[in-house]
């Protein structure tokens, strides 16, 4: 809310029915300049809509603490180990926003990917089938297994922790019907490898950047062309520069630490992972559909008040339908970075890291009450748990520690989730 | 005397044994404000979940701009320009008044949303109903007081170009500040030439605001009087049953 406007005075004389002129509009949080911005940015954050701010701000903090701790933490090629390893935690946590934002839950999203990397790696190995062809038959078992969910959750109406719940224990029978007891495969495709463990050339890294910016910039300067054209006010034009820079900066420093040699050989290893712009792609995509589209925008209308969506015209049914199948769709994806990253596929792929992505959409700030919660909210609660993980793996803790902290930092950040809905007006119980 | 736009006569509604409506006439007149008033059991919901196609009458004609028509969808109603705006309002929480005002009807450019002409023709809306409290069309309706919400469902169906308007109870819960900030926005929907049927059991409320009203007494319509040829004293006889309306010379 913006600190002063002209028309919000109140009258007194509320009855009579004076003819009012329809040219000034009302406010539309746009106005002033670059600081008005930021007091109502800051406003909007004490009034508790915190957004993922806790999580950047945790980050940073345990990558301060760890950089003192460890001197590896510090380094290009464990800033590189980190992005790799956090990779399936994103893309998975990513996967869940979907569900989550309509209050629902998918205990099954991991064992999901797994399921369709058995059946990926039986299809390669036994089959001998094409690999990508058998990629692509991965992500339909996902696609079905989501509508599988969708259609038992949203037609027939048992709620999504039940089903899936059913189903994280009938997918890991199932992973080992299909991989055999003891089983353990080889992921010995190249271009699978490659997602995980090589790199981009450097030049490539360099565009990905430039791509990205460019589009962040473009999508800016549409919104405002579309303000323009329908005659309201936009927002300072610094802003868009501002935020477009600190991307850019940010982004750069990235790039650059990730174009260093991080070899300790004679081979030089350096490049951006090629899971990186996998990663940022889907992030930018889904964004854009939950932002820009009828459909993203009814996801949160059904998160929000199920009812008034109904009422509206909005087919609650097939929102809530198709959330699931995006999710078990992009679980997949989740489980092929997994199956990369570790080289083999065994009969409990994917059997751990369901609630590790539910952690990773909390602790971002997405609200497990659902209609609250971004994409990139969840790609920094995951880079938070990834952190800690990377961290004290560094510092050679028992491994135990890891679960402990994970789990202290998951209810720190769903009692700020409460607490905020607190402070915005809402009770504990609702919503 | 105006031509009315929605006109009932002889409507029936049973649940089983049960004769909610037993012959109701109603009429609504454009630019104006018709109470329905009436205790409860008297058939004020059913009437209005008929006229919204929620619950279809059994029998009876319903006259919308002279013109028999059937309302057995919320789609008839809505097509006709006959908009509900629910006593459990229907908003989201989560999403700020634009998006709340176009929802289930997003103006699109490219496939995508069109955030600006949606934002103007909502702040255009609230402006046109006198919305003077509202700092930001695009706060959360969270943040919004009761009369705030009240008001933004009012301006939604003035977006959608709705000829008839019917509130049910708008000011049930709210302060008296709140109450006046709604009733305003009442007449100045009704001041636009949109055809408003205020539910309400507050009889202060509808002295305020109404034109006529229509008093429904156990399934049967006992009156239909312009607000200025009556009394309190006798609207709340004929809600409770101990006086009957006596039309002679009244309204047409």
């Amino acid at each position: 809310m913006s600190a002063s406007s002209s028309n919000d005075t109140a009258t007194t004389n509320t009855t009579t029915l004076l003819p009012e002129s329809v040219d000034s509009l009302i406010g539309s949080g746009q106005e002033g300049g670059v600081g008005d911005q930021v007091r109502a940015w800051w406003s909007r954050v004490r009034g508790g809509e915190m957004g993922a701010l806790p999580a950047v701000g945790g980050f940073i903090v345990l990558a301060v603490l760890f950089s003192f701790l460890s001197p590896y933490f510090l380094t290009e090629r464990n800033f590189a180990n980190f992005l790799t390893q956090a990779a399936e935690l994103v893309m998975l946590g990513m996967a869940l926003v979907f569900v989550i934002l309509l209050g629902e839950i998918d205990l099954s999203a991991g064992v999901t990917g797994g399921l369709a990397m058995c059946v990926w790696v039986v299809l390669v190995d036994v089959t001998k089938l094409n690999w990508l062809l058998a990629l692509l038959i991965a992500f339909v078992v996902g696609l079905a297994v989501g509508s599988f969910i969708g259609f038992f959750v949203a037609r027939i109406g048992i709620p999504s922790f039940v089903v899936t719940l059913g189903l994280f224990l009938g997918f890991q029978g199932l992973e080992l019907i299909i991989i055999g007891t003891g089983g353990n495969y080889q992921v010995q495709t190249p271009a699978i490898v490659a997602i995980m463990n090589n790199n981009l050339p450097v030049w490539a890294g360099w565009l990905m950047l430039a791509v990205f910016v460019a589009l962040s910039l473009a999508t800016a300067f549409w919104d405002r062309s579309r303000r323009t054209a329908a005659n309201v006010p936009n927002g300072p034009l610094s802003l868009v520069w501002i935020k477009s820079g600190a991307l850019l900066v940010l982004g750069g420093l990235a790039v650059f630490l990730l174009s260093q040699d991080r070899s300790s050989s004679i081979i030089s290893i350096r490049g951006v992972p090629i899971v990186v712009p996998i990663v940022l792609a889907v992030l930018w995509i889904g964004t854009f559909v939950l932002d820009r589209t009828k459909f993203g925008r009814y996801i949160y209308a059904v998160g929000g008040n199920a009812e008034a969506a109904r009422r509206s015209g909005v087919n609650v049914v097939l929102i809530r339908f198709l959330v699931f199948v995006i999710c078990s769709f992009l679980a997949v994806g989740s489980g092929l970075f997994t199956a990369a990253r570790v080289g083999s596929i065994d009969a409990t792929a994917g059997k751990d890291i369901v609630l590790s992505g539910v952690a990773a959409a909390v602790v971002g700030g997405v609200s497990l009450f659902g209609g609250r919660g971004r994409l990139v909210h969840a790609a920094v609660g995951a880079l938070v748990i990834a952190v800690i993980t990377n961290g004290l793996g560094l510092l050679n803790l028992p491994s135990g520690i890891n679960n402990v902290i994970a789990g202290a930092v998951l209810v720190l950040a769903a009692t700020i989730d409460a607490l905020s809905r607190l402070r915005a007006g809402g009770s504990l119980l609702r919503r | 005397m105006d031509t009315p736009i929605i006109e009932l006569t002889g409507v029936v509604k049973s649940f089983g044994p049960v004769n909610v409506l037993r012959g109701v006439e109603l009429r609504a007149y454009p630019g104006k404000v018709t109470a329905l008033v009436g205790d409860n059991g008297a058939g004020k919901s059913t009437l209005i979940k008929g006229l919204a196609g929620v619950q279809p009458y059994d029998e009876g004609e319903v006259r919308f701009e002279g013109q028999p028509v059937s309302l057995t969808h919320p789609r008839d109603a809505s097509a006709l320009g006959i908009e509900v705006v629910y006593q459990d309002l229907a908003l989201c929480d989560n999403l700020d008044i634009v998006q709340n005002m176009f929802l289930g009807r997003e103006e699109l450019v490219g496939g995508t949303l069109d955030e600006g002409k949606m934002e103007r023709q909502s702040s255009e809306a609230l402006r046109a109903l006198n919305v003077r409290t509202v700092k930001s069309v695009r706060q959360k309706v969270a943040s919004l007081s009761g009369g705030q919400r009240q008001t933004v469902a009012i301006a939604r169906a003035v977006l959608k170009k709705a000829k008839v308007v019917i509130l049910d109870e708008p000011t049930a819960a709210l302060g008296v500040a709140q109450t006046e900030q709604v009733l305003n926005t009442v007449q100045r929907l009704a001041a636009q030439g949109v055809a408003v049927i205020i539910i309400s059991h507050n009889l202060a409320d509808v002295f305020k605001v109404a034109d006529y009203i229509s008093v429904l007494y156990l399934g049967t319509m006992v009156a239909e009087v312009a607000t200025a040829e009556t009394t309190y004293d006798d609207v709340v006889g004929y809600i409770t049953g101990s006086k009957t309306y006596d039309p002679s010379g009244a309204r047409a």
